[in-house]
């Protein structure tokens, strides 16, 4: 068996089309947009900011708080129910964990820092989408950080290692299939964000990893650039 | 030999390098790593010698020592009044720093200041775990009573300042607004309907060209072709 | 509520102007765009000055109420996302959304411009559902009247999918439209002080005595009212807040194709 042709005709170690904004989003202390294909995430920024219930706080620094969501239409099946659910409430998790390594809190004791992301419409690699916007909505938003997150998952379909990959791939049938979403530090080669699921052989884990990095490049090359663009026009 | 990899007001993005080698020291905004200078926060870089910082772009106001700030009375206690300070932190305004006049004992201070009042305070202390205390004693820290407050991005409060507060002199002249500016990003301006649309599209200008060369003649002109315009209306 | 503010508005509507140099009955500039997601059956994007929001609705089939066998229906959501406004807390809808989704609700369900009875498909057995849920992006005040144009937007914007042994087919959509016969579009009139103004930046929401919103159709028929703030309004009042919102309603309305 082998995997000859990608559904939507890119090449295997091409992701799906990307556009990235800065400023979306006026009442947040930072915000982004981050489109891939057509799973599009919106991210704002609220804080540092008065941090409630008192027990919440933490006195050595401030804490990160990430809320996943997507909206009631944003997938392409039935209706999601708003409110949250354990899959939603783990990605933010990990969303947190993906983003904490770049962030320094230290200055703002008992004091939280907001990051709301939210998909009008996703058709697979979310929670990477979530990633790449918040980082640059914390970016936005003028704090403190070592480097920018980016984001993309990789994987196998069949005999293929995939960059990117969409629903059709995701459900592929006719052969193993690994979803191995990852978001790195792109200025340091760190990992920040690892979860897989399906098969995979452990020397395809590293060839994935290696196609995964090349395309994070160009993520972060997007990402450096809206984040600039929002700013040069205040200095010209 | 070190190479520096940008130059004078370059926007850059953290995690970028700035600079290799160690001929040159990390200033505010960029951090060490290795032989490497990177940048830490989105900012403005600024060559100073052999000294790399970046001037911040963006970032919410944090309260610091000196500051003249315009804060909100959001609670009465025993000991004065709480006041929001446009920041993460909310700030003490203690009876005795509150006036200069003498407060009596068991006085209601909702009398002088009242919740939802504004007030320009001075910041008098900060401590490592951001309590905060202000103070109402010292020249021009008063009572706001009238006009309207702007929100501007605190970054830009400089700009919107001034050298020696040549810039705010200029809007309050053109205007005719009675205007305080608060290092925490909140502008109170009080005048005459179409002097406060004129001082508020005036900051909003400073707000958005803040790094522009020729800021200065920029306003000026601004202001001046607007009252050419209202004059020309009168004659 | 904020006095000063309140008493700086008094001050400005003195000179017949606002805060942000508006006149009483000035809409902020109105956008309406339609078809612009691609998971939901019908969506809008409208934008009223800084406000932005999504409207998306999708469809589901399920049975039909008992006491009307013959019918479909329509649910309105809204979600005051704690990314669009520092006010807005995360957790289950809180009063303000639900009186916004509810107020939208009426404004279409009692114009009688949905036809119920064309959302049967087998009576007593099968009915179509449909789900309008409206999203706020950046919350800058007036979301009743961004909603509202929101809704009628997306909903004209709505195609049915294939429907095929009980079952559908998301991914395929058909030219079949909802009937839609008339556009109800809801204006909300603002008390402050002794003036009545339209389309409220969040400052003059902050310092509003009274509110009125009022949902017409194209021939001036009121089919829903909502009264906020805590004054209270005289007829007479009222009277002259209905002919504002049934003035503007026909302009909003040209915003929708």
């Amino acid at each position: 068996m082998t995997y000859k042709e990608r559904p939507d005709g890119r090449k295997f170690d091409e992701s799906r089309k990307i556009e990235a904004k800065v400023g979306v989003i006026d009442n947040a202390d930072g915000s982004a947009s981050f489109k891939i294909g057509n799973t599009l995430a919106y991210a704002a920024v609220y804080g540092p900011r008065n941090l409630h219930p008192r027990f919440l706080q933490d006195p050595s620094k401030g804490i990160l708080r990430c809320n996943y969501n997507m909206m009631p239409f944003s997938g392409s099946g039935d209706r999601i129910r708003p409110g949250g659910s354990r899959r939603s409430k783990e990605i933010s998790l990990v969303t947190q964990k993906a983003l904490l390594p770049v962030l320094n809190l230290d200055n703002y004791p008992n004091s939280v820092v907001d990051v709301f992301i939210e998909f009008p419409q996703t058709e697979a690699g979310s929670r990477c989408a979530g990633i790449c916007a918040a980082s640059m909505a914390l970016a936005d938003a003028g704090l403190e950080m070592k480097d920018l997150v980016s984001a993309v998952s990789v994987g196998r379909v069949d005999d293929q290692i995939v960059v990117d990959l969409d629903y059709a791939e995701e459900a592929y049938e006719d052969g193993p299939v690994a979803d191995i979403p990852i978001a790195m530090m792109p200025s340091y080669d760190k990992i920040t964000l690892l979860q897989m699921d399906g098969l995979i052989q452990k020397k395809d884990l590293q060839k994935a990893l290696e196609m995964g990095k090349k395309s994070l490049k160009e993520i972060h090359e997007v990402q450096k650039k809206a984040l600039k663009e929002k700013y040069q026009g205040e200095v010209k | 030999m070190g190479k520096i990899n940008v130059k004078d007001k370059d926007v850059v993005i953290p995690g970028e390098i700035l600079a290799e080698g160690m001929d040159n020291f990390p200033g505010s905004g960029t951090y060490r790593e290795g032989d490497n200078i990177a940048a830490s926060i989105v900012g403005l870089v600024s060559i100073d010698g052999r000294t790399i910082k970046l001037i911040p772009l963006s970032g919410r106001y944090i309260p610091k020592k000196f500051d003249t700030i315009i804060c909100k009375v959001i609670d009465v206690n025993m000991s004065g009044w709480r006041v929001d300070t446009n920041s993460p932190y909310s700030a003490m305004l203690s009876l005795k720093e509150a006036t200069s006049k003498f407060i009596e004992r068991g006085a209601d201070l909702r009398q002088i200041y009242d919740i939802g009042d504004s007030v320009v305070c001075k910041v008098t202390n900060v401590t490592s775990q951001m309590l905060v205390d202000v103070s109402m004693k010292g020249p021009g820290l008063m009572k706001l009573s009238g006009g309207r407050i702007l929100g501007v991005e605190n970054n830009k409060v400089p700009r919107i300042i001034g050298k020696q507060g040549s810039m705010v002199s200029m809007i309050k002249d053109a205007t005719g607004c009675n205007i305080v500016v608060g290092q925490n990003g909140l502008v109170w301006i009080n005048g005459s309907p179409e002097g406060e649309m004129k001082a508020i599209s005036a900051i909003h200008k400073i707000e958005q060209e803040s790094h522009m060369s020729g800021l200065t003649d920029n306003i000026k002109q601004f202001l001046g072709s607007k009252i050419e315009n209202k004059d020309g209306e009168k004659n | 509520m904020d006095r000063e503010l309140r008493s700086h508005i008094i001050k400005l509507a003195g000179s017949k102007t606002r805060l942000d140099g508006r006149g009483f009955t000035d809409y902020r500039d109105v956008s309406v765009e339609t078809g612009v997601l691609s998971t939901a059956e019908g969506s809008s994007r409208v934008k009223i000055g800084k406000t932005e929001i999504l409207v998306g609705v999708k469809v589901e089939v399920m049975k039909p109420y008992p006491d009307a066998p013959d019918k479909g229906s329509i649910m309105v959501g809204a979600e005051l996302l704690p990314m669009s406004s520092p006010n807005f807390e995360q957790g289950p809808p809180s009063i303000t959304a639900i009186e916004l989704a509810r107020v939208v609700d009426r404004g279409i369900r009692e114009s009688k411009s949905l036809d119920f009875k064309g959302l049967c498909i087998e009576p007593g057995e099968k009915v179509w559902m449909i789900i309008i849920d409206i999203c706020t992006i950046n919350h800058a005040g007036n979301l009743f009247d961004a909603a509202s144009l929101g809704v009628m937007a997306a909903l004209k914007d709505m195609r049915f999918p294939k429907y095929e042994d009980d079952k559908i087919d998301y991914k395929e959509k058909t030219d079949k439209k909802l009937e839609i016969t008339g556009t109800p579009i809801s204006v909300t009139v603002l008390k402050i002080g002794d003036n009545f103004m339209i389309d409220p930046d969040i400052e003059e929401e902050q310092a509003v005595d009274a509110r009125l919103s009022v949902a017409t159709l194209e021939d001036g028929t009121l089919c829903a009212m909502q009264k906020g703030g805590d004054t209270p309004l005289s007829s007479e009042e009222i009277i002259s807040m209905v002919d504002l919102a049934t003035e503007k309603a026909s302009d909003l309305r040209k915003h929708i194709k």
